[in-house]
Parts: structure tokens; sequence; C-alpha cells
């Protein structure tokens, strides 16, 4: 092969493609559509971006399950589920506006950087107009800045720092699932209920973004009843060992132990809290305690026996006895023998929601999408009557208290529901400080190209 | 031409018109068949095909030439990306500053890295690099939020200096005014093709870089860097040190992975900490002995595997499969999905584990053997070339890990 026929090759094929694609009239530019990925055949594609591999990877999925099954149910196919307990009545199992829904997956690993490579190939490949899922508030964040800057809707999938809706929030992004905030302000009642308002609390937490934010806000919940916080640790992510960080919690006068832990984390440090004797000791005259703020089914699964007795809050759980849970649960289970987790829940819901908004805006334009889900009150989806905040794109509805139970009767039925916090009492301003303040933004609405 | 042999300038044409043809080739499927599934030309995926290219082509140099197995290469990728995102944050989504700041600041970081680790060899210089790498990642996740953002990861916020950005500059990485985000697409008959400006950015930067690499392969510096790996104690009695050289090389490898992270955020505004994991790390370490360590090409060739599987088959998820075998009577497709399950979707790492063991196998020298080998296979038909001494002093076979 030689330099000049080489040559020649490359000026063939160029000047073929630039031929061919001047005699077409075929040829249009990303300019051509009105937003990205405006879908124009008879399908509409959605994007499910979850952990399949990684430390996550059961929570992601369990949100493929309940994605598929939204599909489903919007496609028309199966009972329905919460479609026929959802306020919004728009939906008809037509797919949405006429067009059937399809689906592309994705692996986000829990890593930023592979969340939005899998982000990015859905936006440019594969054509979709919504992003939904995740498990980490690191990615959830990383994505929706991706999806605020290519012109589509994030649904937040399972997400718990404040700062999604908060310093990081995105005019493009909405958040299903509760915050840190939420849970200091639902379980700190339940807290003086149960313990008084004289305890002294001591911190372990993930030392990253998440912990800092859930740190912040239960410290803030409980100084508030009262108690003294003696001391603050940052542990490692996956540190897999935790005695040395449990053993100095004896000496330093504490009585309740706070584990801002997550995941493989969480059951490991409670594991280890509970063997090294800590809910067996009297400490000022009081039963030592321990508090894990944020629960999931999965990992109350993980940790088994220990949880017994030990408090956490909850976006969701299946035992909830109204109409909406009810459905989505035996729509859920008949298909995959197992009742749903939260996370599940809540991708299912944003799925649905995100179809509801598209049909009452009549576009797949993601400022429409947007403005038809700002200030959306609706019901029937678990947890009561819901708001969609149009300042912050955070979700407010009632939030759970969670206790370990004492004698569970199935391998699902280890936590029972302690308290159902009114959604009143887990609202908060929209500057608030641990928000972002006043300078959080939310941004223009970027419908894309 | 370009100071290099005939054969040499050859070869860099074909690869230059390889990278430029980048978009047309990678789209080999019609756009609503059902093979449009392996169609990997869309602007992220060939981002990072160039991008790992370079980072892969700058470990060769180190790992290629001198044997030196470095385990910590992620950290000089982070360094690149937090770098440009800081320029961003402090100057304007202009990425040129960014870019030579980033190869500057991993540069003096390699240095630095370098100058301690390289006084061992072998698996001890493997394991110190693995744990400065380490060090810096657990450094970025918590202990500097600060300055990391820790686990969110550094990005651009509205309320950031931005001193040097116009009132109309654009809001997303550019080069003068020229967006890396925006493409133009061209639609032929049932092919849509996508040109994007970042991708020819990072494309004229690998070619440069692999001309550099070029350059340095066949340099004095070169040769001094593969007696080295020859036999570094023959080296020592001839009475050079050779420490200058393999810290030159750790700093030039260095500074193409800094490079190489200066660019994944110039294409993506986001800097986050596992990029400087070990697994990222590890990752780089596959591609060059996937492609061929110690051949010019061979890296650049493992980087688009290793990324192709990573993007495309983890994406193939049950639905595709029954889509494929939707033509075979229910129990048969039940059957061909169960089977070919395990292996896509989720358990993409599995396909690849398969093939870099086989690779490692059957092909020592990596896919760039296997090339040799199907072309030494038509040559011989033609019984032209003789065998005989290698004039052309290609890089012996070597082992993987350093003596």
């Amino acid at each position: 092969m030689t330099i000049s026929k080489l040559t020649r090759r490359g000026v063939i094929k160029t000047g073929a493609v630039t031929g061919a694609g001047l005699a077409l009239p075929t040829i249009f530019t990303s300019a051509a559509s009105a937003f990205t990925n405006e879908p124009t055949g008879s399908t509409v594609t959605l994007g499910f971006n979850v952990p399949q591999t990684g430390p996550y990877a059961d929570e992601g999925l369990d949100e493929l399950r309940a994605q598929e099954l939204a599909v489903e149910h919007i496609n028309g196919m199966g009972d329905g589920g919460m479609l026929n307990t959802f306020s919004s009545k728009v939906l008809d199992g037509t797919g949405i506006m006429g067009k059937k829904v399809e689906f592309v997956t994705g692996d986000t690993q829990t890593k930023s950087d592979a969340a939005r490579a899998s982000a990015k190939s859905m936006i440019e490949k594969d054509g979709v107009v919504m992003i939904n899922g995740g498990s980490s508030s690191g990615v959830a964040i990383a994505v929706q800045g991706l999806c605020q800057e290519a012109g589509i809707i994030f649904m937040a999938g399972l997400t718990h720092s404040n700062d999604t809706t908060g310093k990081d929030r995105k005019a493009n992004g909405f958040r299903h699932f509760f915050n840190a905030y939420m849970s200091g302000a639902a379980l700190g009642p339940v807290l003086e209920k149960a313990y008084g308002t004289d305890r002294r609390a001591y911190h372990l937490t993930a030392d990253y973004t998440w912990g800092y934010t859930q740190e912040a806000s239960i410290q803030a919940s409980t100084e508030a009843l009262g108690w003294e916080t003696v001391n603050k640790v940052k542990t490692p992510v996956g540190a897999g060992d935790f005695s040395s960080y449990i053993t100095p919690v004896l000496q330093s006068g504490a009585d309740v132990l706070i584990l801002n832990h997550y995941g493989g984390d969480m059951i490991n440090s409670i594991t280890q809290a509970v063997q090294f004797g800590l809910r067996d000791k009297q400490v000022n005259g009081k039963n030592f305690e321990i508090v894990v703020p944020l629960y999931s089914e999965l990992m109350a699964e993980g940790a088994g026996e220990n949880i017994k007795g030990v408090y956490g809050s909850m976006n969701w759980n299946w035992q909830l006895q109204d109409a909406g849970t009810k459905a989505f649960v035996k729509s859920f289970g008949e298909k995959y023998g197992r009742p749903p987790s939260n996370s599940a829940h809540t991708c299912y819901v944003q799925t649905l929601l995100y179809a509801d908004a598209v049909t009452r805006a009549g576009s797949f334009a993601p400022c429409a999408v947007a403005e038809a889900l700002e200030g959306f009150e609706f019901d029937g989806m678990g947890n009561g009557p819901t708001l969609y905040r149009a300042d912050d794109h955070q979700c407010f509805k009632d939030v759970l208290v969670m206790k370990g139970k004492d004698n569970p009767s199935t391998e699902f039925d280890i936590l029972e529901v302690v308290e159902v916090t009114p959604r009143a009492q887990v609202e908060y301003a929209p500057d608030h400080e641990m928000f972002g303040g006043g300078e959080a933004s939310l941004g223009e609405c970027n419908n894309g190209a | 031409m370009f100071g290099l042999s005939a054969k040499d300038t050859r070869f860099l044409l074909i690869v230059m018109f390889l990278t430029l043809a980048t978009p047309i080739l990678l789209q080999p499927f019609p756009e609503n068949s059902a093979m449009a599934q392996f169609n990997a030309g869309y602007p992220d995926l060939m981002q990072k095909f160039a991008i790992f290219g370079i980072f892969a082509i700058g470990f060769n140099i180190l790992f290629g030439l001198t044997g030196y197995l470095s385990f910590g290469h992620a950290a000089f990728l982070g360094v690149g990306s937090y770098t440009v995102v800081w320029m961003y944050k402090l100057l304007s989504y202009n990425i040129l500053p960014g870019l030579i700041l980033s190869i500057i600041i991993s540069g003096l970081f390699a240095l630095l890295i370098g100058f301690i680790s390289l006084r061992r060899s072998g698996i001890y210089f493997s394991i110190l690099t693995l744990a400065f790498a380490q060090m810096s990642y657990n450094l970025a996740y918590s202990v500097l939020t600060p300055i990391t953002n820790g686990e969110t990861g550094l990005q651009v916020y509205s309320n950031d200096p931005q001193m040097l950005a116009g009132a109309n500059a654009p809001t997303s990485p550019h080069l003068f005014g020229i967006v890396m985000r925006e493409s133009s697409e061209f639609a032929v008959g049932g092919w849509v093709f996508t040109f994007n400006n970042g991708y020819y950015f990072c494309a004229i930067i690998a070619i440069l870089a692999f001309y550099l690499s070029m350059r340095i392969f066949r340099s004095p510096f070169g040769m001094m860097l593969r007696a080295i790996k020859t036999n570094q104690t023959r080296l020592n009695y001839t009475g050079l040190n050779p420490r200058p050289y393999t810290l030159a090389a750790f700093v030039i490898s260095g500074m193409y992975a800094g490079l190489a992270g200066g660019l994944l955020a110039a294409m993506d505004p986001l800097a986050g900490a596992e990029r400087m994991q070990w697994t990222a790390s590890g990752e780089v370490v596959l591609m060059t002995i996937l492609g061929g360590a110690g051949t010019l090409m061979g890296p650049v060739l493992g980087a688009g595997f290793i990324k192709y599987f990573e993007n495309i088959f983890s994406k193939i998820n049950d639905n595709v499969l029954h889509s494929w075998f939707a033509f075979m009577p229910d129990g048969m497709e039940d059957f061909l999905v169960a089977l070919v399950h395990p292996f896509v979707g989720k358990g993409w790492h599995l396909t690849l584990g398969i093939l870099f063991m086989m690779v490692v196998i059957f092909l020592p020298g990596g896919l760039v053997e296997g090339m040799q080998r199907i072309s030494r296979l038509f040559r011989r038909k033609k019984a032209t070339k003789p065998g005989g001494p290698d004039h052309e002093h290609h890089p012996k076979p070597a082992p993987h890990v350093a003596e």
C-alpha cells in the first residue's frame, strides 16, 4: 500500500460522503429538531441508568424491575398498578401521547464517570428523552448536571443527600426520594418520645458528601431536642472493619450511637457495634441505643438480627396500607415474587409521573414537562398527598420512621412502621441554609438542541 | 517525512486516516437495523477512544519501553481533570489554559512520585506507585473535599468567578468559541454520521501524541529505555546511570496521563475522585497488555477494545436479547437468551475477562500480534519476504512485568 493510493482513497471517500450528502434531501443537522431527541416515530425511548455492578447492584436491579413494570403499565400491559389509584387520570395505557414506550438500560457502576458515560451514550446513541434511576447522591448530582447540559429530563432515583435539590439543584432535574433533612425532622420527635431529651450522641459518619449532610441534619434536629453531641468521627467508605471506631464510643460517655452509614458500611458497623455489646450497656443510667437515620430493606436484610429495635427513617415501605401501595405491591409481587424496595417504588413512581407530565403538557419538550411537574400536587402513589415543589424540584410527602422488628415473621418482614410523619413536619424553606441558602438556584431550564 | 522513515510515515498516515474517519468507520450498520446496537460512532464513545488512546500511549512509553509497571497512573489522570475544572471555575470555559496547566501539574506530580518510587524496581515499584495513587484517591474523596468536592465531583457553579469569561461566552467547554459538545449530523441513506467538534479536537491531539511517541520509540532515548528493560544490571556495569532515563520516561508518561485527564474534563466538565481509583490504574495496564505492550499501535487498540465493551456490551439487556432471538420458537428463544444473558449487560466484565485471558494465553503479544500473524499468513502465500535480521529494530516480545 503506497502513500498516494491511500490518499486517493481518502479523497474519494470524503468526496463520496460529501456528494451523497449533498445529493440526498434527507440531510439534517442537530439544529433541525426543537429539543434534544424529539421523538418523531411511533415510539419514545426512556433511559434507565442504574448500578448493575458494584456495591449497590442489588438496589439497582430492584430499580430496574420496577422501571420495567412501569413501562408495562404505561403501555397498557399487566394490571395497571398505581395507574388505577393515581389521582391524575390522563394516562390511558396507550403509551405516552400515543407513542409506545421503549427503554434502554445502562450500568452506572456507582461511579460518577461511568454513570455519565452511560447516560451520554443513552442521549447520543439511543436518543432518550428522560433518564431515571441511580443509587448514590454523587452519581445523581453528576448525571443531573449532564442532563441539564444536554437538555433532557432527569428523575433522580435513590439520592438522600441534601445537595441534590440543595446547592446542586438543576432546572431539568427532579427528586422523588426524601432527603437527610427530612430524615432528621421525622426522627426527632420519635427519638424524643423513645429516649427522652437528655441524651449524649456520638456520630460515626461515612467520609463523603452524603455523610456530611446527614450528620449535619441529624445533629441539628437532635440538638433541638436538647441532646448533646459528644463527638463526630469520620470513617472511610468501605472500611469493612469498624472496631477501632467503636471502641472509643464507650469511653466517651455517650449513650446514643448514630450511624451515618449506608449499604455494606452500615451492615458492618451495626453488626460490630452489637457484637461489642453496646446495646447491653448502661451509660449515664440509661440504656445505650443505636440509631441508623437512613434505612433500606436490603440493608436491613443484610444486618439481620442486629437491627432489632433500632430506629431509622424511610421514604416508603411496602407495608403501608393505602390503595396505591397495595396496588403496586400486588403487581410487583405477582411479577417478581417479592415485595418492592423503597428505591424500586421511587423509580416506578417517577416513570409514571414523567409519562403523566408529558401527557398533561402535551409535549416531550423538557421545559414543558418541567413546567407540568413544578408545583404538581397528586395522590394515590403511596405516602398520601404529594407535592413537587417548584422552587427546588424536591418532592414533599409523608416520611416513615421505621424500627427493626422484634419478631420478624418472614425474610422480608424485618422492619415495622413506627410512625408516618406528616408532610408539614418535614417541610423547610427552599433557601434553607442546609440547602445552599439563598445562593442556590435551579438555573434556566434547557431544551437542548 | 516528519523525520520518520518511509515505513513509519506510511504507518502514521494510516493512523491519521483511521482516526479522522472514525465517525464513519464506527457506524457500519444502518440506523434502523437490528445491528445498530453495535454502532459505536457517537461522540462520547469516540472521545473516550481518543482520550484513553492517549492515556495508553503514554503508559506504554513507561511500561512498554522500560518495563516498569506503574499501578498508579490514574492519579495523574485525576490531577489533569481537577486542574482543567479548576481553570473553568477560575478563568473561563476555554479549555486551552487548563489543558496546558494539566500537563505541567501532572508532570510535576509525576516527578515527585517518580523520584521516590523509582528507587525501587519490579514489584516494589508497582506497589509504591499503587500506594501513591490510592493515597491521592482517598485524599480527593474525603480529606481534600474543599478542593475536589469529594464524592460528588468537582463541577462549575454559576457563582464561580470565571474571571476571563466574556458576556456571551459559551456556557460549556469550548476552544475560542468552538463548542466541544456541538456536532453536525449527516444522514446518508439509512446511516447517520455524527461529526463532533470535541472528538476532532481529541483526535488531532491523539495524532500528535502518537507522533511524539513514535519519535520517542525511534530515538536514541527510546533505545536507552529499551536497554533498561532488557538488562538493567548490564547497563549499570557499562557505567551508565539508568535512573535519569527512567525518571524522564515516568514524567513523560505522567504528562500524557495528565493530558488525557484534562481532555476528559474538556469534553465533560466534571472531575470525580474515582478517576484516581486503583481500578482506573489497572484499566490502563489491561489496555496496554491487551493491545500489545511495547508496540506503537497496541495500546490504542486495547483502549478502544475495553471502552467498546464497557459502553456497548453493558447496554445489551434481556429485552434486546429477546428481540434478537424473536424469530425462534418460544422455548428455544428463552434458552438462547438464558445462555447469552451472563455475558452481556451487567456481565460485560465476564466477557472482557474471558477475552483478556484468551489474548494473554494465545497471543502473548496482544491484539497487535494477532494482526501480525494474520498479515504474515497472507505474506507467506506470496512468499516475497524472506526471514532475516530485524532491520527496523522492532521491540522484542518482552515479559509483562519488569524484572
